[in-house]
């Protein structure tokens, strides 16, 4: 019968007011828990998506639609842009551009959206490929490593595309005749391109051709270059009609803290049909509404972070008053003060270690279940295995809590003064 | 073996109250007897060592308790003095068992189960070893009380009106299993009380 025992039994004689205690600090350590783990896994995946893109270009519309649906793949595209447009950024001697990734959007495959663009796009996105090749021809997809591991894809294996952005299980899409030939598969980048499916921009202009006329022609030419020219590079867009379309231009600047790169985008607004967006000050944006909303909730976590200090706190004092001739009874049987602080005191950090597990738990156990739900509308991966070093710092802070609610309890514990108390019975 | 010299105690509204001198060698019991209001109480808890007197001392198996400090207090009692209450009090959340194991554990000594069984069995509480005090009836508590404040073997039994609380069957059977006990561990018992019904039985007798 050890003190850490009979804390124990003190603390469990009581069993519904413990476990009123204990709950309500789980849910202030689980709340504490979930609210940093979302955060710091959506920053991380803002940051890992960034890509070292500057700006990206699009159709006139929201800047940050345009943000979210060329780099997050998120939402809906602003519109088309057509190649004659952009042509000046794909120029090497462009003084200010150094680089661009054209995109194609607007359809998908079981939920993953399918983006036409270039292979350098992999480059940007520190992306691999886990086996197979890269995209060459209209048609080839590569896959990120979810949507292979999801849908079961393999290299060779073909499936058609929905029009739109289309959830799996909807029976109202539209699909495509053409088949997709699974030509590579990526390695896992913890970036955007694990949900995509990435093929060339051209592909997009023939599954959206209508079956008539000119097009017609078109169609079946490239049809057969494509045969004969299976070891060749496909076309350059430079090379392409300026009259076909693509969704938006991700570009990278030479220098992007020159005066020439700083009014880039506003020389683009004002004087093209194009958009121009900054995504460091569009996600900034998104993450200042981000925050407010943390705030909010960060205010309610702390409320009921004191109400559960405070039950914790409660409940040792009026247990204390119960049992101050216990108290003065252990001091006339040879416990010093000191034991009786370290009983009370016990008692409180005993309620915050289970109350941490519990927390813990829970917050990883309501990550599980977001997991399941969020990924496929926000293409937000949620990871419910992953702890934080600030989940070490929680129980440090739990203790500590546990620790100030039962000093003052403790305290007076201490300070029992045997005669009185054991006169007044 | 207890004894006190010269005592004297201020109370905290400045009232002074002086109490006779007191020999009790080993294993004599001794009735402390005064109307309410005399200062048994306070005598009881300065002779335990429970208050610090104005003047004077005590002596408990030769130890002066004023030279002990606050900490070497407590753990010099939790060895040496068993005490009794008019109630008795327990550890609510511990058996009667665990109870007596603890007050063998705060005294610094190494628990004995064949002692807490037998001490059990002779107060008749064999049955009781697991139950929680609060089941217990009025008469069973004392007894359990009795089992821990001699559960260490003390050098003195102080029992503070043990049996104001109990119907004359139970008070004769408290004392003796006091008295019985008290011989058995050597101990001196000292009862204070203004209980008639003891002072027929004990003839060693101070008065307030």
């Amino acid at each position: 019968m050890n003190l850490l025992r009979l804390s124990w039994k003190n603390l469990t004689f009581k069993p519904l007011n413990a476990l009123l205690s204990v709950l309500l600090f789980a849910l202030s350590i689980g709340l504490i828990s979930l609210l940093l783990s979302l955060r710091e896994q959506a920053d991380e995946q803002f940051d890992n998506n960034l890509a070292g893109i500057d700006l990206v270009v699009g159709a006139k519309g929201s800047p940050l639609e345009l943000t979210l649906n060329s780099m997050y793949h998120v939402g809906y595209a602003t519109g088309n842009i057509k190649l004659g447009q952009v042509k000046a950024f794909f120029n090497p001697k462009h003084p200010i551009v150094e680089d661009v990734v054209p995109l194609s959007v607007g359809d998908s495959y079981r939920g993953y959206r399918i983006v036409g663009t270039i292979p350098k796009i992999l480059d940007w996105y520190g992306a691999e490929l886990a086996e197979g090749g890269l995209w060459q021809h209209d048609f080839e997809v590569v896959v990120g490593e979810e949507v292979a591991r999801v849908n079961g894809l393999t290299l060779g294996s073909k499936f058609k595309s929905n029009h739109g952005i289309i959830d799996e299980g909807d029976e109202n899409n539209i699909e495509h005749d053409d088949d997709f030939t699974v030509v590579g598969i990526l390695a896992p980048s913890g970036t955007v391109m694990d949900q995509l499916v990435l093929t060339t921009n051209q592909t997009y202009w023939h599954s959206h051709e209508t079956h008539n006329g000119d097009d017609a022609d078109h169609e079946n030419h490239d049809h057969a270059g494509h045969d004969h020219t299976h070891d060749h590079a496909p076309t350059p867009l430079t090379e392409e009609d300026p009259e076909q379309e693509i969704t938006s231009l991700l570009v990278r600047y030479r220098n992007a803290s020159s005066f020439q790169a700083l009014n880039f985008p506003r020389n683009l607004n004002e004087n093209t049909e194009l958009l121009a967006a900054n995504p460091a000050y569009e996600i900034s944006e998104v993450r200042r509404q981000f925050d407010s909303g943390q705030r909010i909730l960060g205010i309610l976590v702390l409320a009921i972070t004191v109400v559960s200090a405070l039950s914790i706190f409660i409940a040792l004092f009026t247990s204390l008053r119960e049992r101050r001739y216990e108290l003065a009874l252990m001091r006339t049987m040879g416990a010093g003060r000191k034991k009786l602080f370290f009983l009370i005191v016990m008692e409180g950090l005993m309620v915050a270690v289970i109350g941490y597990v519990l927390g813990i738990l829970l917050s990883h156990a309501i990550m599980a279940l977001l997991a399941a739900n969020v990924q496929d509308d926000f293409r937000y991966t949620v990871s419910a295995t992953r702890f934080l070093t600030e989940e070490v710092w929680l129980f440090a802070a739990a203790l500590f809590i546990g620790f100030l609610a039962a000093v003052i309890p403790a305290v007076q514990a201490a300070r029992t003064d045997i005669a009185d108390t054991l006169t007044h019975s | 073996m207890l004894s006190s010299t010269n005592l004297s105690f201020t109370y905290p509204g400045g009232e002074v109250l002086k109490f006779p001198d007191l020999v009790c060698p080993a294993g004599e019991t001794r009735l402390l007897l005064g109307k309410s209001g005399s200062g048994k109480t306070t005598m009881l808890q300065l002779l335990a060592g429970l208050r610090k007197p104005a003047t004077g001392s005590v002596v408990i198996n030769g130890q002066n308790l004023n030279e002990l400090s606050g900490a070497e207090l407590d753990y010099f009692r939790g060895q040496n003095v068993g005490m009794i209450f008019q109630t008795a009090h327990f550890i609510r959340a511990l058996s009667v068992r665990e109870n007596l194991a603890i007050a063998q554990q705060l005294a610094g000594k190494p628990i004995d189960r064949p002692r807490i069984d037998g001490l059990l069995e002779e107060l008749d509480l064999g049955g009781k070893g697991n139950a929680l005090p609060g089941k217990l009836s009025v008469g069973q508590q004392q007894r359990a009380a009795i089992a821990r404040a001699i559960i260490n073997q003390p050098a003195v039994i102080f029992a503070d009106e043990p049996t104001s609380a109990l119907d004359d069957d139970n008070t004769r059977q408290v004392i003796q299993l006091l008295q019985r006990q008290a011989e058995a561990v050597k101990a001196t018992l000292l009862i204070v009380t203004h209980d008639n019904r003891l002072t027929g039985i004990i003839p060693q007798q101070t008065k307030l």
